[in-house]
């Protein structure tokens, strides 16, 4: 889970869809699993778009779609909204992918896939049109992700942005640490605090 | 600046991290079976404790039927979910509230009505309805499982600290118009993502005037435009459903408690990063058309032209339409119904039974409609039959199950049929979220109630 994060350069599966929402990305009765077992999760990832009925693959979904592939998947903006529901994140982790680029998250997705290693990359609604645009045109078109720079770039245009990452996210991301590691050490100023508001 | 929000947040910070997130304590964390093993697990894992036990409440409400508690469930994997917290609950000296507890339900439901939730209080649980605990005055939101753990480890959260927004409903509501209209509402105007990045305040007559029920309902969707949560600050309405309750503050306590909650509120100079208000008269019974909570539109109105969406969403729009079976320039009402669902954190609460029974009092269900009537707690359902809706509803040929999540998010046996179009008082629309295939139209009790009757969609304020 704890993968070190550096520079990645991937091809991209696209999802030019808007407001995919975790309830898509994993349904609920997937999330009876007691265990956090990633190839279960990313096997299901997209489910009931990903297959048919009868459990065969629909041809015409991206993930089944032999052109695309990588470890970068490109999404419509608004991606992971609704449920709280961190198995999404775990779905797209256990899947293989590390990041993912889109115009706008929603904010507990968001937080999840970092909390689990998945680096979610906001860009500018021209540059993730532009992607799209690419992608389709080839899709061979590959991104690089550079975390120390905190650039994307677009391999086929040339097109490159920054992305906010907070210094602090940064460092446990290039150095494989999370924030209970973090959150451990504070003991002393929990108990200050707690000294502090004892009502 | 100054706002409430800024006041409990605040009071919270235990550090801020250096170009980083904020360590922010949490007051109450609440915990429930289906996003807590895995944080249980990594507890173990890393052979730890919880550092403040008593602040932590855990218990089931999604895997739970809705008829036949008393036995075992009879879905193996559900029942291991439902034992697993359980367990955890035990190994980790956690209090349970298990199913068949008489306070067992929806948390959203129990935190208030047990007085465990109270102004400005921090509360966090792994499900993004948290946001419903605002309506106490508290910060309450959604955490993922990691966030959980998190919490158990050190009672804190690593947060940047959201913007602020304040929203205002000014005027009086409509006949028939109810909070959750109120909701639909705003997030038809704020559409699904308006709110993301934000904690918004709820303020104005409209709302002010709202009972507690009301305010949960409204606090309840906020993540459905993408706000973090939402909260109303509080007033002799708020205390007035606290006081008595079983974990509120009593005797002298108590009146310390109410000095303090009653300096909760946004200073007369507060600034807010985006401020919204809207006319009360505007609103009307709402239904959604589409496949997310911000596809809404008035009861009697037609559903957008495509033109009328921004090129880069109208695939979406019509992956939506298609999927509900509509198309542009429909109108909902009198399309057929074949389940209506009275339930959720959202609408399973006494006045939502009461509303609805306002309608089916005198009349029948109609034939053909399958109707589910969740209560939110069995402390909802206890109060449902000391006011004798139950054999009201009995006479008008509905039944009163038992509470829980129920068809909700159908992680239960309670799934609405692939193609069935319902009407729901739940909060979201999603594709497959009622269980795969199913078509949601969200909607107020009342509107609910008015489906049930006659069968197909049809506006509350006829039949009122």
């Amino acid at each position: 889970m704890k993968q070190k994060f550096d520079i990645i350069k991937s091809t991209c599966v696209p999802l030019p869809l808007e407001n995919v929402d975790t309830d898509q990305i994993i349904p609920a009765r997937f999330l009876k699993a007691t265990t956090r077992n990633g190839k279960f999760f990313g096997d299901n990832l997209f489910c009931d778009w990903r297959y048919l009925k009868d459990g065969t693959p629909n041809p015409e979904f991206v993930l089944n779609d032999p052109r695309y592939g990588g470890c970068i998947l490109v999404a419509g903006k608004n991606f992971g909204s609704g449920s709280s529901r961190e198995h999404a994140a775990w779905a797209i982790a256990g899947y293989g992918f590390r990041v993912v680029i889109s115009s706008f998250f929603a904010d507990i997705h968001k937080g999840n896939e970092l909390n689990n290693f998945v680096l979610p990359v906001t860009v500018s609604e021209g540059f993730l049109s532009e992607l799209f645009a690419s992608i389709k045109a080839d899709p061979a078109t590959e991104v690089e992700v550079n975390v120390p720079a905190q650039t994307v770039t677009n391999l086929a245009t040339g097109r490159s942005e920054r992305f906010e990452l907070n210094g602090y996210k940064k460092y446990c991301l290039m150095n494989g640490l999370d924030d209970i590691d973090f959150l451990l050490e504070s003991r002393a100023k929990i108990e200050a605090w707690e000294k502090a508001n004892a009502r | 600046m100054n706002t409430l929000f800024d006041k409990i947040w605040d009071a919270h910070v235990v550090q801020i991290v250096p170009d980083g997130p904020t360590q922010l304590y949490i007051d109450r964390l609440y915990c429930h079976e289906v996003t807590t093993p895995q944080a249980f697990d990594g507890m173990r894992a890393r052979g730890i404790k919880p550092l403040r036990p008593q602040q932590i409440v855990c218990m089931p409400y999604h895997n739970t039927p809705t008829h036949d508690q008393d036995k075992p469930i009879e879905d193996p994997v559900s029942k291991k979910q439902v034992d697993t917290l359980a367990a955890n609950a035990a190994e980790f000296g956690l209090t349970h509230y298990g199913m068949m507890d008489s306070r067992n339900g929806i948390i959203h439901v129990v935190g208030p009505e047990r007085g465990l939730s109270l102004p400005g209080m921090t509360i966090v649980c792994g499900d993004s309805h948290t946001s419903t605990h605002g309506a106490m005055g508290a910060v309450a939101f959604g955490i993922g499982t990691s966030e959980v753990e998190m919490v158990m480890a050190s009672q804190c959260i690593l947060q940047q600290k959201p913007k602020s927004m304040r929203i205002s409903v000014e005027g009086s509501l409509g006949r028939g118009v109810t909070a959750k209209d109120v909701a639909l509402y705003i997030m038809s105007k704020m559409t699904t993502s308006g709110a993301t990045g934000y904690f918004v305040e709820y303020a104005g007559s409209a709302v002010r005037n709202l009972t507690m029920e009301g305010r949960l309902t409204l606090c309840n969707l906020s993540i459905e435009m993408g706000a973090r949560g939402g909260f109303i600050a509080p007033d002799e309405t708020t205390f007035e459903y606290i006081k008595g309750r079983e974990h509120a503050p009593k005797g002298e306590a108590w009146d310390r408690a109410v000095a303090y909650w009653k300096t909760l509120k946004s200073g007369p100079d507060a600034i807010f990063d985006r401020e919204i208000v809207f006319k009360a008269e505007d609103i009307t019974p709402m239904v959604t058309y589409g496949t997310n909570p911000g596809m809404g539109m008035g009861i009697e109105d037609t559903i957008p032209a495509l033109e009328s969406v921004q090129q880069s969403g109208r695939a979406s729009f019509m992956r939506s339409l298609n999927y509900m079976g509509f198309e542009p320039g429909d109108k909902l009402s009198g399309k057929k119904v074949d389940y209506v669902f009275l339930g959720s954190c959202t609408n399973g609460r006494i006045e939502d039974f009461r509303a609805f029974a306002s309608i089916a009092a005198g009349r029948k269900k109609a034939p053909g409609v399958v109707c589910w009537l969740v209560p939110g707690s069995w402390m909802v359902k206890r109060q449902i039959e000391d006011e004798g809706l139950d054999k009201l509803l009995e006479a008008a040929g509905f039944e009163i199950r038992q509470p829980g999540c129920s068809a909700c998010l159908a992680m239960n046996d309670d799934k609405i049929p692939a193609g069935k179009l319902t009407v729901s008082t739940s909060n979201r629309n999603f594709e497959g979220r009622q269980g795969p295939g199913a078509r949601t139209v969200l909607a107020s009790p009342l509107t609910a109630a008015a489906a049930a009757v006659t069968g197909v969609i049809t506006d509350p304020r006829t039949l009122m």
